[in-house]
């Protein structure tokens, strides 16, 4: 199975020309024009249409496969979210439409950013980040922006859990932070004595998420935020992980000062092979001027864009526009559908999904990295035991798994638990697809202890089988010149 | 239950195997002082036919009005193919191609899409996209800073008609790293930087200069003479384009003697729908010896253990996830599935389409500038050559002329009063091939009512 470049199908002479307009030449000066065109394809439309779709079917998706990557909570994305974002007139309104001509798109703005200031216990909200890695920034540029306006410069640390997502620290640099990282307990939990010995006066905040990426719920949270808040810095909470407490405990109650949210992973909006996502940030009463800007105000029945001349302490603005405006309306949509009862049942049923596989898994004999503790809604297996013991690590699992028709969990994240898997099976499958997925790692470990050498050689039946990375990387090759 | 198949027998048997008495059971490790009982203040579930209902009447009550606004987002014809196959659950479902052999799709598309960018933009590399043309020229800001070996001083020369919320942007991103900004004056007739205040800079330490073509007025700049300034006195050239218009204009690869080193912009004309403000895409291009400098992901082509060519996330020791506080931006998520949108359009369109789609557009916004200008009290502010924006001097103020335009179902052009209070009463309008000879007419006699 494979696919020609769209390069290798085109032909000198030939166009979709249905496409385009009839118009002549430009008038553009000749120092200032284009002197060959561009090699782009010269394709039909039937080909063009073939290609791409054919390249769509070697992809595995959630509406093929059961897609159990951790941390990117891959749940059915609701095609009625898709379908009302797409309505001729939110598609044609230009950004930059007067008020007037948008009261009924910023009504849906300004509900949405209602709806997620209630599930979070957050006072304001700004919904202008362009994906979590954008939402992080504006948390930290907050917490930044804060203390400098009380006169503190000294405040540059940001504490950030060793088990955190490679964003945090990437994040925190780019705010010109320094990063203290500090360890684990065996049990999962934060080691709360190594954080009194990190914060002090150059402390600007931390940076956690809860549950946290080990998937387990921070049972000293209320100790934490103290320890922090004592030191005089504040609390970042990477929403990434909301999935699992919607409903029945809200980051603003557990002290949290600032949160961004994965509107595209908790809300449901599609993935679309790498994006684009949606980081909307929460604040506290503290952090409420510096919010990123445009934010939706309401004034009575009106509604319009709040800028730098409402908010003149904001951290500014992120994006050309207002954000990614498309996959805010899917979310809108997708919280107007679950309601209040349904949100719950969001935390319920992905956390009941997650306890339950780790159960089958760990009665078939895998190891949970914390076998004490509670899942929340995504868990770990450590295949220490597996490597050490037949050859066979964690990516040799994934990889066969894939020939079992299952998209493979997040493999070597979090890094410090050896050999792991992290497993996120969401709310929205079935009891049944669990129990195929068990069976299959089930059949994966057999196939390991009698044969693995055919688990190392994973995957067999994929587009393409294992591939060249390191070649990739030294034999740079990242366009076609043929 | 809304997208949740668990039936009551379900339920029953998943908690007798985990062994605990009950869903709630299952939140016992929270603080029983934090758990809350319920989201008072959420709505009802709506079923789908209401919400339907819903944002209709939303969508209705903001219509459909003539749009005559670009402003760093236009209004272009896209083919109903584009649409039709991104909307397939194989793109608009998977996620980044974390595994390459089960992502071949999405991964071969992208490997097409740089190597479309890359002929469009006449430079060598290209990364999968960034979020949008601003924030991707923070990102060039800070690769220019990491890929100058040799300037020390921080310093981009920004000139005042480069769009000036991408200025924005790039300052609140890059503010913890303390680069400086110098905002270089255009030349008040022309609308265009000249090089005499480019000079005000000479000998100065300068890590980067940004140049937009065409700029945020629609009008061409001489890219040459810019970049060749720049060369000579040791910067960086980061060219900030509309991505269509390079069907038409001298690719930045070829600029002056040596070309732009770093190309970025956003990717939304090519097949993106105005959508209220994104989500669009940006891109960036650069030279061979700049990629390891570069931020976002890159797909490179390899080998699988048989030899047969494949394709899979390469370079990745620049990245959050591999390289955590050392990386080159924090960027994690792209905006894949618009990507895939623009690289279907553009083997649709080719070369020859977009070449056809610009030339409409340059040709339909001086019609339209034509026809405005025959109304008392419009001017034309440059009468330099421009693509498809042009600035208009009205003799009053240009917000009250908005809203009547708009309540005569017209959105009339952006209002560069606020940013720009030295053109005075300033409009910025767009047509593209979108606009016909009857929307200009009827702009044109809104126009007249409302300056009357």
């Amino acid at each position: 199975m494979s696919e020609p470049l769209i390069f290798e199908h085109s032909r000198s002479g030939r166009s979709a020309a249905g496409q385009y307009p009839h118009e002549g030449d430009a008038d553009v000066p000749q120092n200032l024009r284009r002197k060959t065109r561009a090699r782009l394809p010269e394709v039909s439309e039937l080909q063009a249409v073939r290609h791409f779709t054919r390249l769509s079917q070697l992809n595995f998706s959630i509406d093929t496969h059961f897609y159990p990557l951790g941390s990117c909570t891959m749940k059915y994305n609701p095609r009625a979210c898709n379908q009302f974002a797409m309505l001729p007139e939110f598609l044609s309104r230009h950004p930059l439409a007067p008020d007037g001509v948008s009261q009924g798109f910023l009504e849906c703005l300004y509900e949405l950013q209602e709806m997620l200031k209630e599930v979070t216990g957050m006072k304001g909200v700004s919904l202008t980040p362009m994906a979590g890695a954008q939402g992080e920034f504006a948390g930290v540029a907050m917490i930044r922006a804060y203390h400098k306006a009380r006169g503190d410069l000294v405040r540059n640390e940001i504490i950030v859990p060793e088990a955190a997502h490679g964003t945090n620290p990437a994040t925190a640099t780019m705010c010109g932070c320094t990063v203290v990282e500090i360890p684990s307990l065996p049990d999962g939990d934060i080691d709360l004595e190594a954080l009194k010995g990190a914060v002090g006066p150059k402390t600007a905040g931390i940076m956690l998420t809860n549950p946290s990426t080990l998937g387990v719920f921070e049972r000293r949270i209320q100790e934490v935020a103290k320890v922090v808040h004592d030191a005089g810095g504040l609390l970042y909470y990477d929403g990434a992980n909301l999935n699992a407490i919607l409903g029945k405990v809200r980051p603003g109650d557990m002290g949290f000062d600032v949160i961004h949210m994965n509107l595209h992973k908790t809300f449901s909006t599609p993935h679309g092979g790498g994006g684009p996502g949606s980081g909307a940030v929460g604040v506290g009463q503290r952090l409420l001027p510096f919010l990123p800007i445009p934010i939706v105000g309401r004034a009575g029945e009106r509604f319009r864009w709040l800028d730098e001349r409402d908010l003149p302490q904001s951290i500014g603005r992120l994006s050309a526009f207002m954000g990614n405006a498309g996959v805010l309306l899917r979310a809108y949509v997708y919280m107007r559908m679950l309601g209040r009862a349904g949100m719950q049942r969001v935390a319920e049923f992905s956390t009941l999904n997650a306890n339950y596989l780790l159960a089958r898994l760990q009665q078939a004999g895998f190891d949970a990295a914390y076998p004490d503790r509670r899942a929340s809604h995504e868990f770990i297996v450590t295949l220490k035991r597996q490597a050490k013991e037949l050859g066979v690590n964690a990516m040799d699992f994934a990889k066969r798994l894939l020939d079992h028709g299952f998209h493979a969990p997040t493999t070597y994240f979090p890094l410090l638990v050896p050999e792991c898997l992290l497993v996120e099976p969401t709310e929205t499958e079935a009891k049944e697809d669990l129990d195929a997925f068990a069976a299959a790692l089930i059949a994966i470990q057999r196939e390991a202890e009698q044969d693995p050498g055919k688990v190392k050689g994973a995957p067999y039946t994929l587009p393409v089988r294992r591939l060249d990375d390191v070649r990739a990387a030294k034999q740079l090759d990242l366009s076609y010149n043929g | 239950m809304p997208f949740i198949p668990h039936t009551d027998n379900d339920i029953r048997e998943m908690l007798a195997a985990i062994g605990a008495p009950s869903i709630d059971a299952l939140f016992d490790e929270i603080p029983a002082a934090l758990r809350i009982k319920s989201l008072a203040g959420i709505p009802e579930s709506l079923t789908e036919m209401e919400v339907g209902r819903l944002m209709e009447a939303r969508a209705q009550r903001d219509g459909r009005p003539r749009n005559f606004i670009g402003a760093g987002a236009y209004e272009h014809h896209i083919p109903a193919a584009v649409w039709a196959i991104v909307s397939r659950g194989e793109f608009y479902s998977a996620y980044t191609p974390y595994q390459a052999e089960a992502s071949q799709g999405t991964l071969q598309l992208l490997y097409e899409y740089q190597t479309m960018m890359t002929a469009l933009t006449g430079m060598q590399v290209s990364n999968a996209s960034l979020y949008d043309g601003a924030s991707a020229l923070a990102e060039a800001c800070l690769m220019a800073v990491r890929g100058h070996r040799k300037s020390k001083s921080l310093r981009v020369l920004v000139p005042a008609a480069v769009n000036p919320t991408y200025r924005d942007v790039a300052v609140a991103i890059t503010e913890g790293q303390n680069l400086r900004f110098d905002v270089v004056p255009y030349d008040p007739a022309a609308g265009t930087l000249n090089l005499a205040a480019l000079d005000a800079h000479k000998g100065q330490d300068i890590t980067a200069v940004v140049i937009q073509q065409p700029n945020f007025f629609g009008l061409l700049e001489d890219v040459d003479a810019i970049t060749d300034w720049a060369h000579a006195n040791g910067a960086l050239v980061i060219a900030v384009v509309n991505p269509l218009s390079l069907a038409i204009f001298k690719p930045p690869g070829e600029w002056g003697a040596k070309g732009a080193d770093i190309v970025v912009g956003d990717g939304q004309p090519l097949g993106v729908p105005l959508s209220s403000g994104g989500p669009y895409f940006g891109f960036m291009t650069t030279r061979m010896e700049l990629v390891r400098q570069m931020p976002g992901r890159i797909i490179g082509r390899t080998v699988d253990l048989d030899g047969k060519p494949g394709y899979t996330l390469t370079l990745q020791a620049r990245e959050q996830h591999i390289r955590r506080s050392k990386a080159t931006s924090n960027i994690c998520t792209n905006q894949g599935l618009l990507v895939t949108a623009a690289t279907i359009h553009m083997s649709l369109l080719g070369s020859a389409g977009l070449e056809r789609v610009a030339a409409a557009s340059q040709k339909q916004t001086r019609k339209l500038v034509d026809a405005l200008v025959k109304t008392k009290g419009v001017k034309l502010a440059f009468a330099g050559p421009r693509f498809h924006e042009a600035v208009l001097t009205l003799d009053r103020g240009v917000g009250e002329v908005i809203d009547r335009l708009a309540q005569r179902g017209v959105v009339g052009g952006y209002d560069l009063s606020r940013r720009y209070p030295d053109l005075g009463n300033a409009l910025l309008i767009c047509a593209t091939e979108t606009k016909t000879d009857d929307d200009i007419a009827a702009y044109a006699t809104a126009m007249a009512e409302v300056m009357r």
